[in-house]
């Protein structure tokens, strides 16, 4: 079976400086694979590199992206285009600011649906209030005429949901779609994001630094730090029984009710490369503690 | 899921009324000037009540009506030929008034198409376009409008293409700004990834966030093409022959401004609150469109 999405040694330069240093993964069809890492290590500029959003002092300096068994990296402008937003799609990170502000809601799905799917105006607009039904919003027609700034940020998230499911894509790839939102909202969105996933048989590379979202939803995941991958695999073995430093020191990080949590201790960049010319086979705290 | 909780809107009021509400006083005291400009212009021939060319040389220079002196059939007086003042400033709204829409329209029009296509491409194309604007906004409109009348002759023509072909910078420059600022901004990013070409990216969804710049743009563009005219036909390269404008009816009360001011501050008069009504509609408008206002 041939993986839906595959990542080759992918490098990634910000003029001198490195942001991806060779990252591998992988994502099988309807697999739920997490992303994790902090802040910097990486994991946004491996999103937007998929997406052909690097920003214009970024280039990819190695490495493949496929998709499907094509390359993202070498395909036509126009080609890559019709691949996104119907096979590849996004869940922003921010829903309070990634619609557009000055078109109603109707009018931004039904966009999507006529760009990729070619329907006629009103089916696109039938299609949108059903896409609608699907995320859990009452009376879509009426919030269909409704302008962004008109509905609450959990329900823009939604809307946003249901456009990145709106074309059966094979791919998702959620950009932290959690952290712009409260709690209680927080929960609502990953359920939704796990039944229309289920619905619409996507695989969903889901970038977070919430161990407790991977935890929820992902089968597998990916551990990126500094530009590197640094253990991968089933979330319940990383999660029980972490090989490397720095996903436990990331572990223990993670606050939680039944114990006070640590605060995240930085791993020298140093260290980073001495661990991974050691070929992983440095697992001990210790050492961490000892740089 | 039975826990997903199914969220309800309250009905939000009016977007209309909301909007006149954000535009204020400005909104209405710009719009009723503008109306009256508006209106003075297409129904001159039944607001004036003379013919602006008719000279009638034994009432010639009359005082306002209320003033001493003058006469109830001549409300605002006549100049020095005897014309209808009143009739002859309401005919000079319908040459301000063309001037004004064809100029600007054309103006937006053309500093649009080039903004956009700078702020989106950047690059050599950017750079291209900026240097041009610097170089067109060094030159003065009415230095270039008084060459355009020795080439292809005077008349509303020249004044209008002087105006356009100076103008455009100042609708290419904002357009082009606010186009980079906008396409960075998250909805754009994400209108993107959803496969938009660029030019179906620019027209869906970048150019209605730049309706309420624009609004305003215009609006001021208007109040400007509005004085150039008058700077032209107060030189007399405007509008051929005795068609009325302002511009020539303060050109020719100069001339007896101590006998007869009010030929002359009459039109000024005009200018002005014509120039401050536009202002006003246009930033009444902005505030009324502008989705940053928006809660």
């Amino acid at each position: 079976m041939t993986a839906t999405f595959t990542v080759e040694g992918l490098k990634v330069a910000i003029g001198a400086a490195n942001v991806l240093r060779g990252v591998s993964l992988e994502v099988q069809p309807g697999e739920v694979r997490g992303l994790v890492g902090e802040s910097g290590a990486g994991k946004s500029m491996l999103g937007r590199a998929v997406l052909g959003l690097l920003p214009a002092n970024a280039a990819v300096t190695a490495g493949r992206i496929a998709f499907e068994g094509r390359d993202l990296l070498a395909m036509a402008e126009a080609e890559r285009r019709r691949l996104l937003g119907r096979r590849i799609a996004l869940i922003p990170q921010d829903p309070m600011t990634s619609l557009n502000p000055v078109k109603r809601i109707g009018a931004q799905i039904g966009n999507l649906l006529r760009h990729h799917l070619d329907l006629s105006k009103r089916t696109a607009l039938a299609r949108a209030a059903e896409l609608l039904t699907e995320v859990a919003i009452r009376e879509p027609e009426r919030v269909l005429a409704l302008y962004p700034h008109e509905i609450s940020g959990g329900m823009r998230q939604r809307v946003l949901i249901a456009m990145a499911f709106a074309c059966d894509p094979a791919l998702v790839i959620a950009d932290e779609p959690t952290t712009a939102l409260d709690v209680t909202v927080q929960r609502q969105v990953l359920q939704l994001v796990e039944r229309l996933r289920l619905r619409h048989g996507s695989a969903v590379l889901f970038v977070t630094h919430d161990l407790g979202v991977v935890a929820k939803i992902c089968r597998s995941m990916t551990v990126l730090h500094a530009g590197r991958v640094l253990e991968e695999g089933e979330t319940a073995n990383v999660l029980t029984r972490p090989r490397h430093a720095y996903t436990r020191a990331l572990l223990a990080a993670t606050p939680r009710a039944d114990r006070p949590a640590e605060a995240l201790r930085p791993v020298p960049p140093a260290l980073i490369e001495q661990l991974w010319s050691e070929a992983h086979r440095l697992d001990d705290v210790a050492a961490v503690d000892a740089a | 899921m039975a826990d997903i909780a199914v969220t309800s809107i309250a009905t939000p009021p009016s977007r209309l009324l909301a909007g006149l509400k954000r535009g204020g006083p400005r909104l209405w005291l710009g719009a009723a000037l503008v109306a009256l400009l508006v209106l003075a212009a297409i129904f001159a021939p039944l607001l004036a009540p003379h013919d602006p060319l008719e000279q009638d040389l034994m009432s010639a220079q009359l005082p306002p009506a209320w003033m001493t002196g003058g006469e109830p059939a001549y409300l605002l007086g006549t100049d020095s030929l005897g014309r209808c003042v009143l009739s002859r400033l309401i005919y000079s709204a319908r040459t301000a008034v063309m001037v004004a829409l064809i100029a600007a329209t054309l103006a937006a029009a053309i500093g649009v198409a080039l903004g956009l296509l700078a702020g989106s491409f950047g690059g050599w194309v950017d750079q291209f376009i900026s240097r041009l604007i610097d170089v067109w906004m060094a030159f003065p409109p009415v230095l270039l409008s008084i060459v355009l009348a020795a080439v292809i002759g005077a008349g509303l023509t020249s004044v209008i293409a002087a105006i356009v072909v100076v103008d455009w910078t100042r609708f290419a420059r904002v357009i082009r700004a606010e186009t980079m600022v906008q396409l960075t901004r998250d909805y754009a990013a994400a209108a993107r990834v959803i496969g938009l070409s660029r030019v179906k990216l620019l027209r869906l969804e970048i150019l209605p966030n730049l309706v309420p710049l624009l609004v305003t743009l215009l609006a001021v563009e208007m109040g400007i093409a509005i004085l150039v005219e008058v700077i032209l036909s107060f030189v007399g390269i405007s509008v051929a022959g005795d068609t009325p404008t302002w511009g020539s009816m303060i050109a020719e009360g100069r001339q007896i401004v101590y006998q007869a001011p009010w030929i002359m501050a009459l039109p000024i008069v005009c200018i002005i609150t014509s120039v401050i009504g536009l202002n006003l509609f246009g930033d009444g408008l902005r505030h009324a469109l502008d989705p940053v206002q928006r809660s």
